[in-house]
């Protein structure tokens, strides 16, 4: 096991080193020059000569991503364009704060969804599934930064027992395990948490109904097995389909949501690419695509190690 | 007085019918028989006629669109009236189902071990360790090599006659009186199926229990089955001993079914199929239902479904022509 665990790394790590030069292509690809935000109006020839060699631009390619990336293990992602801060102490709270919402849009969006999608599967057909199918497919649709504002309207306006904006006390960026900021994650969670739910009810109740039309299960009945021994076999047969989509989800939910974070000013991932996307500020859009595209590779590797302690069938060899 | 108790399994007047918004089936039209513990019978016939449905319908083991008339009493309970808790006790304990392909009828994401012992453990109401070691000796039983290694395998580790073997030891492990196996080896090479079959029937022997095994083949039959019943659209049409049924089978349809393969080796051959189509359960005739078919057809088998006769020594048919 362990050597398969060591062997399947082994096997992201490519990945991870395409995913790298995609970031790093990206502010080559990007419109415009690069430098264009950090070179001064009408700068002589021989300036610009000397900000490109100081950023590295005059090397080729090649090296230049290997001086990249070999600075970025190292937690060096460059400077800042607009703040002048190293990127990642911009990109490293930006991160956690994104987390914690997802953690909590997870917790919320994932329990529901699983709770309804059982319900649905196991009563495929009735009222009961009709409902669930009903929420699942509206959570769905529903656009969530127009949910997110139409919150803030009825829990933060109208009634005012919500805090709309930031994540703490006067707006300030940083979270503590205390009633305020739960009070400030309350909202967002929500309004991030109504897609997940809804995917995953979807996914939870197809798999739940494909299960149970199993012979095997056919099989756990004629046995005489109490409904809640059943139940077992049931939720380990359909885990890893359902965890591939959660995967997916919560790398989506982790990549924060630039809409949800904007309505609510929440300091996440989101918010952070929305400025940097505005200010052309490159290294900071590098930096956070970068560590985010690891989150997603890290995801994709736990969801398959995961699977393939569930499933026997999955090799491996 | 042998005789006056009641048999372990009876069945009166079985009834099976599907009914959904679009569609009304009767699948099992009045199936009747009595089986005494260490008897096995063989249900034959072709496919559709409702063996499967029958066999489930002894454990109620049937979709919700099923309706299910008659009477069924096994070891004395009227299974039709058990309540859901009592049911579950009854199935895989009192009664035990071998199913066809144990490919699919064992769960794939757990081991041998566990699906054996989680049976013994709900039944027995003992330790998981006590049903393991419960599982292990009924691996050894059904003769599996190197019995300790294979409680932790899962199915798609072992041939397909293994794994029929451990499916075996899973409907075994709560020392059931009465065993149902729905075409146990139709899923087998050749070679596995002799060897499963035999398996079975010194199982059954030794264990005394009550046996109905649906089969295809007139090899597994004989091989197997003291009594046989062969079935045609939801009704017995011919009941007896298998030797008498085998040598001098009576209804058209069994003389029919049993024509071409008798005489070219019995073991493993197929039933050939008759010429017609099986009639449409949705709407069955009035009279015998074999009439389309029928070489001995006369225009008063549309009259009203014969009746079972005893045509020879406790042999019976289902024909009007027959005497
Ligand atoms: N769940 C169900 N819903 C509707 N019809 C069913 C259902 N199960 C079985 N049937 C129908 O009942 C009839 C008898 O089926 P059954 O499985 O008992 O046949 P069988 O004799 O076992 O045939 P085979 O030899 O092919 O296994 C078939 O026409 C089948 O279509
Ligand atoms: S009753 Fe008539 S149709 Fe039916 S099997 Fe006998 S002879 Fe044939
Ligand atoms: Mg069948």
């Amino acid at each position: 096991m362990l050597l398969y665990l060591l062997r399947r790394i082994l096997y992201t790590l490519p990945i991870a080193i395409g995913v790298s030069m995609v970031c790093f292509a990206l502010i080559h690809l990007a419109p415009g020059d690069p430098l264009s935000a950090v070179i001064p109006e009408g700068a002589s020839p021989e300036v610009i000569a000397q900000i490109k060699t100081a950023y590295g631009f005059d090397q080729p390619l090649p090296i230049q991503y290997f001086n990249w990336i070999w600075r970025a293990v190292q937690g060096d992602f460059g400077m800042s364009i607009m703040t002048r801060r190293p990127v990642l102490s911009e990109v490293g709270p930006a991160v956690v704060n994104t987390m914690i919402l997802a953690v909590a849009a997870v917790t919320l969006g994932f329990g529901l969804g699983v709770g309804l999608g059982i319900a649905a599967g196991y009563t495929a057909g009735s009222p009961i599934d009709r409902v669930v199918t009903a929420i699942s497919v509206s959570g769905v649709s529903v656009p969530h930064y127009w949910l997110g504002m139409v919150l803030i309207v009825i829990f933060a306006v109208n009634l005012g027992v919500l805090p709309a904006m930031g994540m703490g006390a006067q707006g300030s960026a940083t979270f503590a395990l205390d009633w305020v900021s739960l009070r400030h994650l309350i909202l967002p969670a929500i309004a991030m948490s109504v897609i997940p739910a809804g995917i995953i009810a979807r996914s939870v109740r197809g798999t739940v109904i494909e299960v149970l039309k199993q012979d095997y299960v056919q099989t756990l009945h004629a046995k005489g097995l109490p409904g809640r021994r059943v139940f077992v076999h049931v939720v380990k047969n359909a885990a890893p389909t359902v965890l591939a989509i959660m995967g997916l989800q919560l790398a989506q939910l982790l990549g924060g949501s630039i809409l949800v974070e904007t309505v609510f000013s929440w300091p996440g991932t989101g918010f952070l690419l929305n400025t940097a996307i505005f200010t052309r500020d490159l290294p900071i859009l590098q930096g956070t695509i970068l560590v985010l595209s690891m989150f997603f590779v890290a995801i994709n590797l736990m969801v398959d190690l995961l699977q393939s302690v569930l499933d026997p069938r999955i090799k491996r060899a | 007085m042998v005789e006056t108790q009641t048999p372990l399994v009876a069945i009166e007047d079985l009834t099976v019918r599907f009914v959904s918004r679009d569609l009304d089936i009767s699948v099992v039209n009045g199936v009747s028989f009595t089986l005494a513990a260490g008897e096995a019978m063989c249900i034959l016939g072709e496919s559709g006629s409702g063996k499967s449905v029958t066999l489930r319908a002894l454990m109620r083991l049937l979709p919700p669109a099923a309706r299910v008339g008659g009477k069924i009493s096994i070891g004395g309970l009227d299974v039709t009236t058990l309540a859901d808790g009592d049911l579950r006790r009854l199935r895989g304990s009192l009664v035990s189902m071998i199913f066809q392909e144990p490919m699919t009828a064992l769960d794939p994401v757990f081991t041998i071990g566990t699906q054996i012992a989680e049976s013994v453990v709900f039944h027995d109401g003992v330790s998981y360790s006590a049903g393991r070691k419960r599982a292990l000796e009924l691996l050894e039983l059904v003769q599996i090599p190197s019995a300790p290694r294979r409680l932790d395998a899962y199915p798609h580790e072992l041939s397909g006659g293994l794994r029929q073997r451990a499916m075996i030891a899973m409907a075994l492990a709560c020392r059931p009186r009465v065993l149902l196996a729905d075409e146990p080896t139709t899923a087998l090479d050749a070679t596995v199926q002799i060897q499963i079959l035999l398996l079975m029937r010194q199982l059954q022997r030794d264990l005394g229990m009550a046996t109905i095994i649906v089969t295809h083949d007139l090899g597994v039959a004989c091989e197997v089955a003291d009594k046989m019943a062969v079935m045609y659209a939801g009704r017995f049409v011919e009941t007896g001993s298998s030797v008498d049924v085998m040598e001098t089978p009576r209804h058209p349809y069994t003389r029919g079914l049993f024509q071409s393969t008798v005489h070219g080796g019995m073991r493993g051959a197929p039933l050939d199929p008759i010429p017609g189509s099986p009639p449409d359960l949705a709407e069955l005739p009035p009279g015998c239902a074999f009439a389309p078919r029928c070489p001995a057809y006369e225009p008063a088998c549309d009259g009203r479904v014969p009746d079972m006769v005893e045509v020879a020594r406790a042999q019976f048919a289902r024909c009007i022509r027959c005497p």
